[in-house]
Order: structure tokens, then C-alpha cells, then sequence
């Protein structure tokens, strides 16, 4: 390769790196914020203000889903299977992927009791995807809760 | 010189580049839209569904192959900006031209059927998350390399601003790649994968497989037709393509 050529190749080297190492800094300052919810972790140890709008994850908990007896209300528990988890209280039509032991994502905000007081439900979905029969052998093969990482938010 | 040598050498000759790959582009396009036809029919109407969404999981058939080839397209020009810029090879510069407005649409339709399935899965249709806003990017650049090409006046130096641009706008692709491990995304993370166990059954994964393949094949074809347009257009006051105008008119037998 002739000398004009490795200049411009490494020119090329040099310009590329440091696009590459600035995005890597701005992304790393940005880090918290890219973040598209609050975990229950920092929902539950207090990371996440108070009276503002938030979006927070986690997957339902089995068993805490509760109607109320007339209107669209409804409230349930998100938890990430760790120990941590809160109280979601919601008015409104759920989205159909919605039930226990699914990934959901809530937009609203902490009253003064720290429930989430959401005012919209969004469903996560993993990146697993079975037919229906494969998935009934699935769930009585598992006894033991999902891996929290494995799809969860 | 080296065989790879003497290839790359005559790979800088828009002509040679033209009579040699004139036979490809019925293939390439016959073997894409085959596949095509093979992978949607066995992923719409024959390949199971989903046991929690049903039906609506079928576009993954369509939205995982087209928003493979955004990134792919784009990292292929970057490499072809690098060709351009270092080597001075005037085809590379043709290829960026010819494949930002294809990778555009392409990239387009992932942004759309992402949509169309965010709606019924998610409940919304569109969420800034890491994965979706950086594809986003992806497609803004796209424009970009466009709008920059007719910005600037002199097919060279367009060329080569458009070059840097591309070049310089590869660092999104492993922002978009990793995005959904990196950060916590409301997009799930990669469901189709060569080098990984298929998060899906073979009898789901076979047909996406299948059409992955005829969209990279479908879409070569294209670009490869734009190619060769774009190689007679800029050659048109040389020798060669003359003779081969007359030779393509007296051949039709008008």
C-alpha cells in the first residue's frame, strides 16, 4: 500500500475511533437516562422521585391481580422475583399480553404511599416464542418462577 | 500480483464490473423471491402460532429480515466509504448511491411493521426505548446520505462527504445490535441469530430463516440492478457503453 493510501486509511482509523469512543462517552454519561424504566429494585429503595411522571417494570406477580367489583379498575403487584416489588393501581383496558408472570412496563407516578398510579399499562414481551402446545408442556415441566433476567424488564 | 490483488484491481473498472455480474441478477432475483414466495407462505399459513400472541407474531417474518438488512446495508456502506475514500474506487461510490434509498425503505418497513406489532403486543405503537429511537437514527442517517449527496455540488466531492458520513455513521449499528442488553428496553432482545440457540422451535424458525435469506437475496438483487443503471448512466459518454446501447437496441430487433 503506498504511503498516500495508509495515510488516508489511518486518517479514516482515527476518525471513526473517535466518533466511536465519543458516542461511548455520551452514551455512558447518559447511561440512567437511555433507560426506559425503573426497575422494582428502584422503585421499592427510593431512586425513583415521587409525584413525577416515571415509567417503571417488573413482572406481575402470580396471584396479586385484583378487580374491582364494577368499572375498569384494578390493581396488582410488579415484582422482579428478588424481593422487591409494588403496589400498581390502574383505570383502564389492560393490553391482552397482560397477566401474571408477564413483563409489563406502567407510565404514571408514586402517590404520597408509594403506589404506582399508573395512567397507561404496556406489555413486555420476551424474546421466546413457542407454539401453544409446546408452551402447556413448558409450564408443567417449570415449577420454579422465570429467570428475571431472561425477558423480564 | 496476488489473484485478490488482481480481483480488487478490476473491480475498479465500472465495465468489467458490469459484463462480469450480468448473469448474477436473474439468479440473485429468481433464488430471492423464490425464497420469498416459500418463506411468507410457510410463515403465514403454515408455521404455528404463538401461544401468547397468537397470529400477530407472524410479522416477525417480515420485520426481523428487514431490520437485519438496515443494519447490514449500512455497515456495507461504510465499508464501501472506506474503499471510496482510501482506494478512490469510483464503484464504491456508486454503491453508497444505490443503496441509501434501498436500505431507507428497508428500514422504513422494519420501523413500520414494528409498529403495526407494538400495537396488538405492547399496547402502544410507538415507545422511545433504546432499540427504537437508535433505528430511528439509522433511518435519519439514510436520509442523510441522500440529502448530503445533493447538497453539495461535484459528483466527487458530494461522493466523498457522503463517504464520511456513512463511514462515521456505522457507530449506531452496535448501538442498535446491543441496545437491548445495554439498557432496559421495552423491545425484547434478538430473537434470530446464526451463532445462537433460536429462541423458537424449528418449525417457527425454519420459514424466517428462509426468508432472511430471500430478503438479502431480493434485496442484493436490487441494488445490483441500481448498480448497473447507475454504471450506465456515468459512463455514458464513454466508448464501451455506446457500443453496448447499440448492440442492447439492434439486439431487442426493433
Amino acid at each position: 500500500m503506498n504511503t498516500r493510501r495508509r495515510n488516508r486509511l489511518v486518517a479514516i482509523v482515527f476518525v471513526l475511533g473517535g466518533t466511536a469512543v465519543t458516542a461511548a462517552l455520551v452514551l455512558t454519561a447518559l447511561d440512567e437516562n437511555i433507560n426506559l424504566f425503573y426497575p422494582p429494585e428502584r422503585v421499592v429503595g427510593g431512586e425513583a422521585p415521587a409525584g413525577v411522571t416515571i415509567r417503571a417494570g417488573g413482572m406481575v406477580a402470580d396471584g396479586s391481580v385484583e378487580h374491582d367489583d364494577s368499572g375498569l379498575g384494578v390493581s396488582f403487584v410488579l415484582t422482579d422475583y428478588q424481593g422487591s416489588d409494588f403496589v400498581v393501581r390502574y383505570v383502564g383496558i389492560l393490553p391482552d399480553l397482560f397477566r401474571e408472570g408477564q413483563g409489563i412496563l406502567v407510565t404514571g407516578e408514586l402517590d404520597d404511599e408509594r403506589v404506582f398510579q399508573a395512567s397507561q399499562v404496556l406489555a413486555k414481551h420476551d424474546e421466546n416464542y413457542m407454539p401453544p402446545e409446546l408452551a402447556g408442556i413448558a409450564e408443567a415441566e417449570s415449577s420454579t418462577p422465570p429467570d428475571p433476567h431472561a425477558g423480564a424488564p | 500480483m496476488s489473484r485478490l490483488g488482481a480481483f480488487v484491481h478490476r473491480l475498479g473498472s465500472p465495465r468489467w464490473f458490469f459484463d462480469m455480474t450480468k448473469p448474477w441478477l436473474a439468479g440473485l432475483a429468481i433464488i430471492g423471491i423464490a425464497l420469498l414466495i416459500v418463506g411468507t407462505v410457510w410463515g403465514l399459513v403454515f408455521a404455528p402460532e404463538d401461544y401468547q400472541q397468537g397470529n400477530s407474531f407472524r410479522i416477525i417474518y417480515v420485520h426481523v429480515p428487514t431490520a437485519h438488512l438496515a443494519e447490514a446495508l449500512y455497515l456495507a456502506m461504510g465499508v464501501a466509504g472506506v474503499v471510496l475514500l482510501v482506494w478512490r474506487m469510483k464503484l464504491a461510490d456508486m454503491f453508497i448511491a444505490v443503496t441509501a434509498p434501498v436500505g431507507m425503505a428497508i428500514t422504513g418497513v422494519a420501523l413500520l411493521t414494528g409498529a403495526i406489532w407494538g400495537k396488538p403486543t405492547w399496547g402502544a405503537w410507538w415507545v422511545w426505548d433504546a432499540r427504537t429511537t437508535s433505528v430511528l437514527v439509522l433511518f435519519f442517517l439514510y436520509l442523510g446520505l441522500m440529502v448530503l449527496r445533493e447538497a453539495i455540488p461535484g459528483r466527487e466531492r458530494a461522493g466523498r462527504a457522503v463517504a464520511v458520513l456513512a463511514i462515521v455513521g456505522t457507530v449506531n449499528v452496535p448501538i442498535i445490535k446491543y441496545s437491548v442488553d445495554w439498557w432496559l428496553t421495552l423491545h425484547q432482545p434478538s430473537s434470530f441469530s446464526l451463532t445462537e440457540q433460536p429462541t423458537m422451535p424449528v418449525e417457527m424458525w425454519l420459514p424466517l430463516l428462509v426468508n432472511v435469506i430471500g430478503f438479502y437475496c431480493s434485496v442484493a438483487a436490487v441494488v445490483l440492478a441500481g448498480l448497473r443503471n447507475e454504471i450506465l448512466e456515468r459512463e455514458s459518454d464513454t466508448v464501451w457503453v455506446r457500443d453496448w446501447l447499440q448492440r442492447a437496441q439492434s439486439g431487442s430487433g426493433s
